[in-house]
């Protein structure tokens, strides 16, 4: 009798893998980024808007400007002529910043890494919106946290949830947030909120992380203060390039306190020694000149009309009884459906029928979310947006029709 | 041999597929056939056929188009031979909705169940009588989608009220729900191979989390599995001719898996036949293949050798 171990080494695994495991919802996106198909799913910039002569003349560059350099390993905090290139990212929402104070990282999403292993130990509490971003969800939940899940209405989180918490005894570790067109919910905290989260954070030493990955990319209004240019001691900011440059070169950063950013470059040379120099030295050439300010209004331009497609299309095709967001910017429309939908259940259906959306509960850490989707306006063109969001109505059409046939 | 090894497609089991197709193909070619893979999902199957004309298709497709005698029917439209069961077979060995009955009709044991039809909910008001499917079949009970695999759609139900929702998740997957009475006891695989059909070493699935649902199949760890089962040889016995009775009335041949539960009196219960069983490296089949000691090359061999007989 043999046991088949289909894994030799299961009993060896660190209790923090366990929770990574195959799912439904991933063997439906396989599918769901097949080209016939609607995708609403994944926040992939479009890419294809940046000419591929501004990409080459910048490696170009890179190589003319830094030579042998860009092919040398970087020190753990990232070159400084990147870091001080990436300053007026900043600046125009109304950060200032001192490249001493900036790590970069692997895209932000190794910050959110970085930040979990400097300050989770397995059982701490953290703050999180509810719904929050789901990556920020994995990467913390590998340092086993529990969650303090603070709810979004229009104007962003509502704080007086956390001071409740507060008040109840509650200590959080950090309170994350994604204040600009977030994700998934892509609402904008509004500044009373943004002055009253910066305030009760102050006051009760809890460290905010803001992630702003969207806010330069606004579609009206103008640009509320970052949280950090309110309390630059208390606030560990997030940027990245991805979504105003590429997220293949995986260029982000955190800009911090010293003491906090020692922190980080000790964690992120432990992880992996440092950045790549070469596509950090291409995005230093990227941002060098005026070039990029073109491209991202163009970006802008392009997001706008695709969110615009969207909001015109959903009161056409959806129920009455949904609900959904109205970004000011970044990728997101949050979609609130009827109680009776489980929009988890429903994506085999809508795979079937050409096109795919997030479900909800991706982004709560306690299964929340069943009746709620993410749709990413970011990528289809917006002839494809108009399709896509018939084909999710006629569904939740017939879905409708099959509840009530089932609850008679 | 000339093999071209068809795997992938559209449908949700395309990455499963995909790495079964992988191996089988490499494990071809470690036999000394001229193995490629060619993935529908990617290009035109017929065009692909074309130009590069294999002598036989390993078909490794799952889910849809590859279990329901689609690519079957197009193979022998395209007269090219292939491995595993001949299209209307596979249809209703697909088809839980048809498999059920025909089942029954072999003879088999299987647990009871209800079809409820989508269209018959849309349409003719079924969902008035929702109430008698619990009472048939009882609690708890299987929530399956009619035509789909990998434990995809499928739910399990405890108390009546559930029953509406885990029936429109089946029918995320498919037009028509199963919902079959739940046996409890320990669950076995049998892996059949050759025409007519013989069957492997029983291959015994423990999930760790009790329930053998798409986690625990594909995430490495999340079961474990013992071949040969740790039964009695009687209860093997009965198992493994339960299985061939299943495929013997429902014309299965080449390579299949029948799965199946034996209570705690013993008694085996046939609970669905696949005609394109898994070949990845969690699948069962090279399990018992491996129990039977024979490497994934001879296994793939003998499915090859098969398919060329009458």
């Amino acid at each position: 009798m043999a046991e088949f171990s289909i894994d030799r080494f299961v009993e060896l695994y660190a209790e923090r893998a366990a929770g990574m495991s195959a799912s439904e919802v991933r063997a439906l996106f396989a599918v769901a980024s097949r080209p016939e198909i609607v995708s609403f799913a994944g926040g992939m910039p479009y890419v294809q808007a940046l000419p591929p002569e501004d990409v080459l003349a910048v490696v170009a560059d890179a190589l003319d400007v830094h030579g042998s350099t860009i092919l040398q390993y970087a020190g753990g905090q990232g070159h400084l002529s990147l870091r001080e290139r990436l300053i007026p990212l900043m600046t125009d929402e109304g950060v200032e910043a001192d490249p001493d104070e900036m790590v970069i990282t692997t895209g932000a999403q190794q910050a959110l890494d970085l930040i979990g292993k400097i300050f989770i130990d397995p059982g701490d509490l953290i703050a999180v919106e509810a719904p929050a971003y789901v990556g920020a969800l994995t990467a913390f939940g590998v340092y086993q946290p529990r969650y303090l899940q603070i709810d979004l209405d229009a104007d962003g989180m509502i704080v007086d949830q956390l001071e409740e918490a507060l008040v109840r005894g509650e200590r959080p570790k950090f309170v994350y947030t994604v204040p600009n067109f977030g994700n998934p919910a892509g609402v904008t905290m509004s500044l009373a909120r943004r002055r009253q989260l910066v305030a009760l954070c102050r006051e009760a030493g809890i460290p905010i992380i803001e992630d702003n990955p969207y806010g330069l990319l606004r579609f009206e209004d103008d640009a509320l203060p970052c949280l950090r240019s309110m309390d630059p001691e208390n606030v560990i900011y997030l940027g990245t390039v991805s979504k105003v440059f590429s997220p293949g070169v995986r260029v982000g950063w955190a800009l911090a306190e010293q003491s906090v950013v020692q922190h980080l470059v000790l964690a992120k040379e432990a992880a992996d020694l440092c950045g790549s120099s070469f596509t950090m030295l291409v995005t230093e050439r990227y941002f060098a000149g005026d070039r990029w300010r073109e491209n991202l209004s163009t970006f802008v331009d392009l997001y706008r009309l695709r969110r615009d497609a969207m909001l015109e299309a959903l009161p056409e095709h959806f129920p009455d009884d949904a609900t959904w967001t109205q970004p000011a910017g970044g990728f997101y429309v949050w979609v609130t459906l009827p109680g009776w939908v489980d929009a988890q259940a429903m994506l085999a259906a809508a795979v079937e029928r050409r096109v795919a959306y997030v479900p909800g509960t991706a982004f709560y850490p306690d299964g929340r979310g069943r009746n709620q989707m993410r749709l990413a306006f970011c990528y289809p063109t917006e002839e494809r947006i108009r399709e896509g969001i018939a084909r999710l109505g006629s569904l939740l059409e017939d879905e409708e029709q099959l509840y009530r046939s089932l609850h008679p | 041999m000339r093999v071209a090894v068809i795997a992938g497609g559209r449908t949700p089991e395309r990455d499963v597929s995909l790495r079964s197709g992988h191996r089988v193909s490499h494990a071809l070619g470690e036999g000394g056939h001229d193995a490629w893979l060619v993935d529908p999902g990617e290009v035109p199957l017929v065009e692909a056929l074309r130009e590069r004309a294999p002598d036989i298709c390993y078909l490794t497709l799952h889910g849809k188009e590859g279990e329901d005698g689609t690519v079957q029917r197009l193979l022998d439209l395209l007269q090219i031979p292939y491995t595993g069961t001949a299209p209307f077979d596979c249809e209703v060995a697909f088809d839980k909705v048809l498999a059920k009955d025909a089942l029954v009709r072999a003879g088999v044991t299987t647990p009871g169940w209800v079809v409820v039809e989508g269209w018959a909910l849309r349409d003719l008001g079924a969902g008035a009588a929702l109430a008698m499917v619990t009472e048939r079949v009882g609690l708890p009970c299987v929530v399956k989608p009619s035509r789909s695999g990998s434990a995809l759609g499928v739910s399990f139900v405890e108390r009546a009220p559930d029953l509406a929702t885990a029936v429109m998740a089946a029918l995320s997957f498919a037009g028509a729900a199963i919902v079959e009475a739940k046996v409890e006891g320990s669950e076995l695989a049998v892996g059949l191979v050759g025409t007519p059909p013989e069957a492997l070493p029983l291959v015994e699935i423990v999930p760790k989390s009790g329930v053998f649902d798409y986690a625990s199949r594909y995430t490495a760890g999340a079961t474990e599995y013992f071949a040969p089962a740790r039964v009695p040889a009687e209860i093997a016995a009965a198992c493994t001719e339960q299985a061939l009775q299943a495929a013997e009335g429902l014309h299965l041949r080449d390579v299949a898996r029948v799965d199946t539960i034996v209570d705690p009196g013993g008694t085996p219960w046939v609970l669905e036949v696949n005609v394109s069983p898994g070949m990845t490296e969690t699948s069962l089949l090279p399990m018992a293949a491996q129990a039977a000691g024979w490497s994934l090359a001879e296994l793939c061999e003998r499915v090859l050798r098969s398919s060329g007989s009458p």
